[in-house]
């Protein structure tokens, strides 16, 4: 179980009030319609999944419902940091 | 090898059992193979026994960082059907469980497969149609299944509760008879001793630590027992294959979860089928010792860490109780979680990659165990050949560029 630190409502919280969405910082291709296959299949279904500190998108749904970013170790499950939308480290 | 037969229990019983010899050398690594297959559990066992085998490969090494059988082969609810909806998927699932009704002769070890028939409840008028959709699939890629409504299921298991009073009421179920369990471990040791006799070595608590790979083409992996040479290098390591294929260089559309799932105190015979409900989210067999074997979902976020989440397994229990209120005071014994390769499509990643030499046979997510068999079978082939197996084709890393998926999510049990 874990306690997530949300950086609005600045408080750790039990993570059932999260929503987990993904890899955090991605960014839609800008002109996507002239993306080749591979690069569109790259930016649609390749995601960083390391053994270590992973950087993820999530959503506070039961709480203030808005979107952060979380620094968090996949093997310690050690949230070493979260920070607003926007913000990228 | 030693063949197993009554016979044979009889004469070491003389001796009171002291002399069964080991089921499998324990060998030291040579210093380089035909074939490495990354990874002990039960895939890469069954795609070492298949090379030696169907394609009479046997310079062959199982290289598993633990013991075998160790990661997800044990840690699976032991589940085998093939009711699913595309026909990719379900040629390839049907494959292996055709497989799965002659293994034991096959490995000469009984791997007590236990066709008991597998029930996939339907809470919702949605899910009602979409379960015979999925059942007409089935029977046109002739595939045993069938529709029964709440009574019939109730026949079936009378503990269950059909109620229409109940919170999400079970309205009626598909039913494949040829489904069933079978015994995990026993799987991953009996395609371990079959590989072995036919000698392929197991070389156990050995950590791959690298992929070499020269001018595009895998010559070998580092180990924690030294550099081991290899023509061909076939991964097959579930949760962690992303990590094995960073070391390539090489990304894979996976991302690892743990999946959790508990089993209870032995009791008296009880259910002797096994039930799945995708909408309340549980599934639930009674293996033969009397546990009852509790399959809970998976963590919404990736992590290698081996136990997942609380909530999860709350969730699960919640639904077992809604479904069976005579386990609501049955006491858990047992949780755990392994850690699963979740596929956008919930289907698997399985063949060649774009480095010469080097395969991967991942991406079985939450439903992995049920295909061991038929896997191994194609990814043996496969790698053999340099070429996919025709059933293996359809599941090759380019539909993620193609476009071409497998869109399994309805099929595949647990949702993602």
């Amino acid at each position: 179980m874990l306690l997530i630190p949300c950086p609005y409502c600045l408080e750790e919280r039990s993570e059932e009030e999260f929503a987990y969405s993904g890899e955090a910082h991605l960014r839609r291709p800008a002109a996507a319609a002239e993306l080749d296959d591979r690069e569109w299949g790259d930016y649609l279904h390749f995601r960083d999944n390391p053994r270590g500190v992973h950087r993820e998108l999530w959503y506070h749904a039961a709480g203030c419902r808005r979107y952060f970013n979380v620094q968090r170790d996949t093997v310690s499950y050690r949230i070493l940091q979260s920070y607003p939308i926007g913000e990228e480290f | 090898m030693e063949k197993y037969s009554l016979l044979g229990l009889f004469r070491h019983a003389r001796r009171h059992h002291e002399d069964w010899p080991p089921a499998w050398r324990d060998p030291p690594p040579k210093a380089a193979y035909e074939v490495v297959v990354v990874g002990g559990g039960g895939h890469g066992l069954a795609t070492a026994y298949y090379l030696a085998k169907v394609h009479g490969i046997t310079d062959v090494a199982v290289v598993e960082k633990g013991w075998l059988g160790g990661g997800n082969t044990g840690r699976n609810t032991t589940i085998v059907r093939s009711n699913y909806l595309r026909d990719e998927a379900a040629h390839l699932y049907d494959f292996a469980l055709k497989l799965w009704e002659t293994l034991s002769a096959e490995l000469n070890f009984n791997v007590m497969f236990s066709p008991r028939g597998v029930l996939n409840l339907g809470h919702t008028l949605q899910e009602m149609r979409d379960i015979e959709r999925r059942v007409n699939a089935n029977r046109l890629n002739g595939i045993d299944g069938e529709m029964l409504n709440a009574a019939q299921v109730q026949a079936k298991v009378p503990l269950m509760n059909c109620s229409p009073n109940a919170r999400y009421p079970v309205l009626g179920a598909s039913w494949q008879p040829r489904g069933g369990v079978a015994r995990h471990d026993a799987v991953a040791w009996g395609y371990a001793r079959a590989a072995d006799a036919l000698g392929v070595d197991m070389l156990q608590h050995t950590e791959v630590t690298g992929i070499r790979v020269r001018d595009g083409r895998a010559t070998g992996v580092e180990t924690s027992r030294g550099f081991i040479g290899a023509q061909k290098v076939a991964c097959v390591a579930a949760g962690h294959s992303g990590v094995l294929a960073a070391m390539a260089g090489l990304r894979l559309p996976i991302e690892s979860r743990p999946l959790q799932a508990l089993v209870s105190e032995p009791l008296r015979p009880c259910l002797d089928t096994v039930v799945m409900s995708n909408a309340v989210h549980c599934y639930i067999s009674q293996a033969d010792k009397g546990d009852l074997v509790v399959g809970a979902g998976a963590d919404a976020y990736n992590g290698y860490g081996q136990r997942g989440s609380f909530h999860v397994v709350e969730h699960a229990l919640q639904a077992v109780c809604e479904i069976f209120p005579a386990f609501s005071r049955v006491r858990m014994n047992r949780q755990w979680a392994g850690i699963v390769d979740v596929c956008p499509d919930a289907c698997p990643v399985l063949g060649k990659t774009p480095i010469a030499g080097l395969y991967f046979n991942c991406g079985w997510g939450t439903g992995g165990f049920k295909a061991t068999p038929g896997s191994g079978f194609v990814f043996a082939d496969t790698v053999a050949h340099d070429q996919p197996h025709p059933l293996a084709a359809p599941f090759a890393l380019q539909r993620f560029h193609s476009g071409a998926l497998i869109d399994e999510h309805g099929a595949a049990g647990v949702a993602h």
